[in-house]
């Protein structure tokens, strides 16, 4: 997949203030990518743009969305359900609303399965069936018949990426898929995302804002800020060593076991509100390497090591 | 049957332990259940039995003057219980809950109550969102008395916002007015406004971004180190609990399985419940690669599996551990780890 400079305005006009500004960011297949930033950066609007789920009156005004090959971000609403599903599937927050709670999983299941591929019924109940083994949930031809309520949430979150993975789609977007979930079960989710990856060659997009989960299994990561990206980067070095201000302030004020500081470093203020993003880069009034340039150009995504940076002071 | 709680005053016994060696708070046995029975006509027709949660089990604790004791566990295994029964908000069904303060009077509900304050997790939904801040704040101080007439009640409420990170202006504002991060400071000014000793935090901070974390928690450490407030400090999030505990425990399923001081706990945990809890937890670091993700789930805590709770997740379990409930078990450098296999 690959994100083109994606912009999306409260309302349609150009000068409308911009929720993302200039996203671009690139997943090879069978890549995880973590997409972090504190609430209200802009991660989930990015996910809810590539599936075409922006809500009225969010407008994508610029900006180009390729999938394997394809462009998907102009297509019409009957040709973007078509891939919203196979394509890419999907996996929400909370296991519990993303399934319908009066109808069977396997209901549910072979529904989906069957609105992506012409096959019979028998053969969506045994393509579900082989579905919910993979995801690792025991004895699926029984659980079939199975309500979303009779699971626990682990293994909700599990039907809920079966049901993605119905489709055998491209890519998935995982949005804070662990965040609802127990420490143990966060791991066993974890685990299975990655399988996911590795074994389907499925792209996966992790949206989060748990840093831990992302250096657990991301491949890349890329910080996002007030609508903007401002970091690209392997996970290591995202966590060894991040070239970004913002990244290394959100880095350090982490508390992480065996670390015995007394206090956490903090980053002052908060971030800007939409619309009211200032002039030049959005973290300067916050930033302690603030430069003379940096309240008036916006500094680009440029390449720094092994990373993607958009700083003046890097 | 009901238990006794105690909340009383031993200043007079003050004298014979040094300052450090009596714990400013002691939990004995304690022990609360809820009826999660389907209504009554339901089991009377469906002939059901009563079905009850032991959500705390039998809990032994003691935390001293200005310490921290660090609570974590899965969901569902009974920390917020605790931290209410603590807090007076639930009635425990036995068990023993003592507070040695020289100053409250036993005779008086509301002084010990304020003794206890309580920090909630969601700041959106623990503050009246009818009420502007300095309502909030100053309702806690005129409850307790500690504000004689409004004008009294506006400074303190003034100064209290002032001490969390605001300002006194803020008071005339409403919550919705504020982030999630000033909401939580606001939560905190009420809790303070009562001048308490005990300060229960319940995961404080997972509403909140991390760099918000950062200012919170930093927060709550110089407010306990300005009043010498003794903690309970309950997380599912290792790294913050070791950041602002002395001693951890770990609860699973209404019971604590180790109680140590933290670094002990970090470096040598023993209970092997602790051992997966600190391995499978996401973190920044790890030296290893990461270990195979712990199998099955936390059981219903309706039904917990007999002997040691942890039992059928247990990769060092015997048919001792299925039958018989393993006792805490005192460790040389104080603690204590409930568990046959780590005994033996």
């Amino acid at each position: 997949m690959d994100v083109r400079s994606l912009t999306v305005r409260l309302g349609g006009g150009n000068d409308a203030p911009s929720v993302l500004d200039r996203v671009s960011f690139a997943l090879e297949a069978g890549e995880i990518v973590g997409l972090v930033g504190e609430s209200g950066a802009g991660k989930s609007m990015t996910g809810a743009a590539i599936i075409g789920l922006l809500e009225h009156p969010l407008t994508k005004t610029s900006g180009e969305i390729w999938l394997a090959g394809t462009r998907i971000d102009n297509l019409s609403e009957s040709a973007m359900l078509a891939v919203r599903g196979s394509k890419i599937g999907m996996v929400f927050q909370d296991p519990a609303t993303s399934l319908n709670p009066v109808l069977t999983i396997g209901h549910q299941l072979t529904e989906t399965i069957r609105q992506h591929e012409a096959i019979g019924r028998g053969e969506a109940r045994d393509r579900a069936i082989g579905l919910l083994s993979d995801v690792g949930i025991p004895s699926p031809a029984e659980r079939l018949g199975s309500y979303p309520h009779e699971f626990s949430g682990g293994m909700r979150q599990r039907v809920v990426i079966a049901l993605a993975l119905a489709g055998n789609p491209d890519l998935i977007i995982a949005d804070e898929p662990t965040t609802a979930l127990d420490v143990s079960i966060q791991a066993q989710i974890i685990a299975l995302l990655q399988e996911v990856a590795s074994k389907r060659g499925a792209g996966v997009l992790l949206i989060t804002h748990d840093l831990g989960v992302i250096a657990e299994i991301a491949d890349r990561v890329a910080v996002m800020y007030s609508g903007r990206i401002v970091e690209i980067a392997s996970v290591a070095s995202i966590i060894e060593a991040p070239h970004h201000p913002y990244t290394k302030a959100l880095m350090r004020s982490i508390p992480v076991v065996g670390d015995r500081r007394g206090r956490l470093p903090q980053i002052a203020g908060a971030m800007p509100r939409v619309g009211a993003r200032p002039q030049g880069c959005a973290f300067h009034p916050r930033c302690t390497s603030r430069l003379d340039r940096c309240d008036a150009d916006r500094p680009e995504l440029e390449a720094k090591q092994d990373a993607q940076v958009a700083c003046w002071a890097v | 049957m009901l238990g006794s709680v105690k909340r009383d005053d031993m200043a007079g016994t003050q004298n014979e332990f040094s300052a450090d060696s009596t714990p400013h708070v002691e939990v004995a046995g304690l022990v609360r259940t809820f009826d999660a029975s389907p209504p009554w006509l339901v089991r009377t027709i469906g002939r059901q039995q009563r079905r009850i949660v032991r959500a705390v089990d039998g809990m032994d604790f003691a935390i001293a003057r200005g310490a921290t004791l660090g609570l974590v566990g899965e969901s569902g295994c009974g920390k917020s219980t605790v931290a209410r029964c603590l807090a007076g908000l639930l009635e425990p069904d036995s068990g023993t809950i003592r507070i040695s303060e020289a100053s409250a009077d036993p005779s008086d509900d509301r002084s010990s109550r304020r003794q206890v304050q309580m920090v909630f997790q969601d700041p959106y939904s623990s503050l009246n969102p009818r009420w502007r801040v300095g309502e909030t704040i100053g309702d806690s101080l005129l409850a307790f008395g500690l504000a004689q007439n409004r004008r009294e009640m506006r400074d303190q409420v003034g100064a209290l916002l002032v001490d969390v990170g605001l300002a006194p202006e803020d008071a005339d504002r409403y919550p919705h007015e504020f982030s999630g991060g000033q909401r939580q400071r606001v939560a905190i000014a009420r809790a303070i406004a009562a001048k308490p000793s005990i300060l229960i935090a319940d995961e404080p901070t997972s509403a909140l971004d991390v760099s918000v974390q950062a200012q919170i928690l930093n927060l709550l450490r110089d407010l306990q180190a300005a009043h010498t407030l003794t903690c309970l400090f309950i997380s599912h999030d290792l790294g913050v609990v070791d950041h602002m505990a002395d001693t951890i425990g770990v609860m699973y399923l209404g019971r604590l399985v180790e109680l140590r001081n933290k670094t002990d706990l970090f470096e040598r945990p023993l209970h092997p419940y602790t051992r997966m809890l600190i391995e499978t937890a996401p973190r920044l670091k790890r030296a290893t690669t990461r270990p195979s993700a712990m199998t099955g789930e936390v059981p219903s805590p309706l039904a917990p599996p007999p002997g040691c709770a942890f039992h059928p997740r247990c990769p060092l379990a015997t048919e001792r551990c299925r039958q018989e409930r393993p006792l805490p078990r005192a460790l040389p450098e104080g603690g204590f780890v409930a568990c046959h296999a780590v005994a033996e």
